[in-house]
């Protein structure tokens, strides 16, 4: 190992200018693209001289409102790139059969299908929930920050740190190929020698930290800091979502970091945890990572079903059906999550009664999940419901999911999963209740709380256009993979020699097309509604006639978010001080007692990517510089003991004058 | 009871408290043992891989072969003196005392780095005997959980050293107590995760 080292390996690693492949014109067109965009990005940042204000007023920023959006934005931009990698996953599939090899050769197209899960779960929803959660949570509970506020931005940033590895990968050297879980022995040094699966194990690790930090940081604010007379069962349910979401973040993510960080020890010391040969055993590898997995997809959908259930009753003007048993339903869903893990493998041959154990429980999960579908729709029923932009994603994503959730029950009988397992027909049921159920909340959520975050509403004619192009793109794709499945059809292959699968994989392009549709005409929804905001503007700060505290200050709330603390008597607090007639205070406004923003969150996290950087490239000398100087910024950050600010008491009074100005007469905000 | 309904009609009551409340320190504390909780599951993961791969010696030496109880015995009193330690830390601190305070803190220190240097002596004896982490997968589980526990050790050391700084610059004001606080429920759970390693690496590894 030592006898050829010369200056270049010391210097760089592994990172040779071989390494950037400029000899394929994918990725070349791509990489130009990317960086013309970038390019004049930053240059129009620069142009208009926003750095400073993008420095000082968000990239440092420790308001969970600000935060919360930034999530959502770096959500957004691994969307766009998770569903370029699913378009050309299956326009390769629709043309590579029989003779025809199509146009990505399989140490491509393996890249890809890994990107494409591994972006879409770790870096689109996860950042997606964690900045909705960030959002609205503190609002909903009366709160003026999250219980650590300086943590949030570090998550935020370890976040985005993560995903700018995985982008990185795409630009400089190679992505992992071996599936969104990296599976040893295919992901071990033997079989994967090159960085592909050290972006992956670094990208993930480094962007887990800031996850399970946030979690941490979510579940105190819950526990510590609702408004006064908000017991637990007056909670709003995204808020029991979201505290259920975030213990189940919490008990998971570090076995994925033990787990990640095994199977590096194994990658770059030699360890035989999960090698063929010395006493390894690949199948642990399978169980730790699936008690990861199997829990994260509720991590991902109970907040979903937090913002339905807060859509529901709002635009049916009802109190949620069956309260108490939506929550009792999202505790258990969270419990038996961690049970289940094993059906993810029920062909490794545990046995049948292990294989029963974990049938049962996972069809146990649909009990409490089929509750909650009743309770939605007797929340519905007899309601004046109001079918505007967030209502009509619930509508979609009722049928939607149900049927996803049969086919999760059908793949939960294991014999039946031994004849489907690793097809197609799995495929289709994990997208159908991800897109159906996650995605769809999601963007219900992004409809409903964008005019509290923004002051406007979004446009309701591209909202539908949007809707309807997700709603029917989703089936055209996922209705011929199904039977695809059912035909035996396995995933993740690069070309089929039987060309009567060809009709099938048509239809789905023409759905993924629809899809694509669908996205385009969310953006165009964003812009439209900019360039429409005056028609669009809400100042009452409660655009949709609200039952919870967030809609009771301005929209976009203020950086204190309340004046005053609200006093909660009643579940649905902000619909109870509505009929019992609230009288809004306005004077005695006291200074505000903020924390401060602070860089270190940026530094910490960007010293962590650089971290990351290093080890994937063997880049020793970095990595240890880089290491030192991480803890070195940590502990300099603890010496700074002055980490809060007051918001004077004369600006409360102009911001709440403002407000009432604008309740009053309608006056424009930025009046 | 909690009342789900007002009854209709009902005075409007208090809807917005004009008095600053407070979020206290507790938040912090709560936290903190979030984190607690969520490592211990890294440690619970490194037991579980222990407990899997515990026997596949791969031909190589067993913990039978290779431990030495007395040296493992000792590094176990060290680790829990200095728990005792932290703890008389803790008493100083309630009664403001910051050099009696420091002491302790000192002392626990130092035997942490005892413990840290004897843990370091024993590895790197193991490592000349050729039972290295590469020789098998019990060796590999062994030297992941034990070095997992013995890098803890380490942070805490750090974090010690830089708290002793601060509490000898800034004195022991809340701030300082908060972190003293936090750290003393990270040493004492590094102690309860080494009565673990203890019991389930050493001594019923050496019953095999």
């Amino acid at each position: 190992m030592f006898s050829n080292l010369d200056l270049q390996q010391i210097v760089f690693g592994r990172l040779t200018l071989e390494s950037i492949p400029y000899h394929e014109p994918i990725l070349l067109w791509t990489f130009i693209v990317v960086a013309a965009g970038g390019v004049s990005l930053l240059g129009a940042i620069t142009w208009f001289g926003q750095w400073g204000y993008l420095w000082r007023e968000w990239f440092t920023s420790v308001d969970h409102k600000k935060i919360g959006i930034m999530y959502v934005v770096l959500a957004i931009v691994m969307l766009l790139r998770g569903f370029a990698d699913a378009v050309m996953m299956i326009t390769q599939k629709a043309l590579a059969v029989g003779v025809n090899e199509g146009y990505l050769p399989p140490h491509h197209y393996d890249q890809v299908f890994t990107a494409h899960g591994t972006i879409m779960i770790f870096f689109m929803a996860m950042p997606f929930v964690t900045g909705m959660m960030n959002y609205v949570m503190p609002l909903q509970i009366g709160a003026r920050d999250v219980a650590f506020p300086f943590l949030n931005n570090f998550s935020f940033w370890m976040t985005a740190g993560g995903a700018a590895l995985i982008m990185l990968s795409l630009f400089v050297g190679e992505f992992a190929r071996t599936g969104w879980l990296a599976y040893p022995p295919l992901s071990g040094a033997a079989y994967s020698p090159g960085v592909g699966v050290d972006y992956y194990i670094w990208g993930l690790q480094v962007a887990g930290v800031g996850t399970t930090l946030s979690g941490i940081n979510l579940i105190t604010t819950i526990v510590k800091m609702r408004a006064p007379g908000m017991t637990m069962m007056k909670m709003p349910v995204f808020c029991w979502t979201t505290l259920c979401s975030n213990a189940i973040i919490v008990t998971i993510f570090p076995v994925l970091t033990a787990t990640l960080a095994l199977l590096s020890l194994d990658r770059y010391v030699g360890t035989h945890f999960f090698t063929n040969d010395y006493g390894g055993n690949s199948m642990l590898y399978m169980n730790l990572i699936w008690i990861w997995g199997h829990p994260e997809v509720y991590v991902l959908v109970l907040p979903a079903f937090g913002i339905f259930s807060e859509v529901v009753s709002t635009f049916c003007g009802k109190r949620l059906f069956g309260y108490t048993s939506m929550v009792y339903a999202t505790a258990v869903i969270a419990f038996v999550s961690w049970l289940v893990w094993l059906h993810h493998f029920f062909t490794m041959g545990s046995g049948a009664s292990v294989n029963a154990f974990f049938g049962i429980t996972t069809m146990i999960i649909s009990i409490p999940t089929g509750a909650k579908v009743f309770n939605w729709l007797f929340t519905m029923y007899r309601g004046r419901i109001r079918f505007e932009s967030p209502m009509i994603w619930v509508m979609g994503f009722i049928p939607t999911f149900v049927l996803g959730g049969l086919t999760g029950v059908l793949l939960a009988v294991p014999p039946a999963d031994f004849v489907l397992h690793n097809s197609l027909f799995l495929v289709a049921h994990f997208h159908n209740v991800i897109i159906g159920g996650v995605v769809f909340g999601l963007l219900a959520g992004v409809n409903y709380w964008f005019p509290k975050a923004f002051g406007y509403k979004l446009d309701p004619f591209w909202g539908k256009v949007s809707f309807w192009c997700w709603l029917a793109g989703f089936w055209v794709v996922f209705t011929p993979i199904y039977a695809l499945g059912l035909m035996g059809v396995t995933r993740r292959t690069q070309h089929f020699d039987d060309v009567a699968v060809q009709p099938y994989l048509t239809v789905a392009v023409i759905g993924v097309f629809i899809i694509m549709a669908g996205i385009a005409a969310f953006l165009v929804q964003l812009v439209v509604s900019f360039f429409r905001r005056e028609q669009l503007r809400d100042l009452t700060g409660d655009p949709w006639g609200g039952r919870t505290l967030e809609w009771s200050t301005s929209s976009p709330p203020p950086p204190y978010n309340f004046a005053f603390t609200p006093v909660v008597h009643d579940l649905d607090a902000w619909w109870d001080m509505k009929r019992r007639g609230y009288a809004r205070p306005l004077q005695g406004y006291r200074p505000i007692h903020m924390p401060r923003s602070t860089s270190a969150g940026v530094i910490l996290a960007g010293l962590s990517t650089v971290l990351g950087f290093a080890m994937i490239w063997y880049i020793w000398w970095l990595a240890a510089l880089s290491f030192v100087a991480l803890i070195a910024a940590a502990i300099r950050h603890t010496f700074d003991y002055d980490r809060d600010d007051h918001i004077p008491a004369d600006e409360v009074a102009r911001f709440e004058e403002l407000r009432t100005a604008q309740l009053a007469n309608g006056v424009r905000a930025d009046a | 009871m909690h009342e789900t309904t007002a009854p209709p009609g009902a005075a409007a009551p208090v809807f917005y408290q004009q008095e600053e409340h407070a979020h206290g320190e507790s938040g912090t504390l709560l936290g903190f043992w979030l984190y607690l909780m969520s490592d211990c599951l890294i440690f619970a993961v490194l037991f579980a891989t222990y407990g899997v791969l515990g026997r596949n010696y791969a031909a190589g030496p067993s913990g039978a072969e290779l431990f030495d109880l007395r040296l493992v015995a000792l590094n176990t009193g060290l680790l829990l003196l200095s728990s005792i330690t932290y703890g008389f830390a803790m008493l100083e601190m309630e009664k403001n005392r910051v050099d009696a305070t420091l002491r302790w803190l000192a002392i626990t220190g130092a035997f942490g780095a005892a413990f840290l240097a004897i843990e370091l002596y024993e590895f790197a004896h193991l490592i000349h005997e050729g039972a290295t982490p590469q020789r098998s997968a019990f060796l590999s589980a062994f030297f992941t959980l034990v070095g997992t526990h013995g890098l803890h050790v380490t942070f805490g050391i750090v974090w010690l050293v830089t708290l002793m700084v601060q509490v000898r610059r800034y004195g022991l004001i809340a701030d300082n107590q908060r972190r003293l606080m936090c750290l003393s429920m990270f040493w004492h759970f590094l102690d309860v995760v080494w009565i673990g390693v203890f019991t389930f690496v050493y001594l019923m590894g050496s019953m095999r």
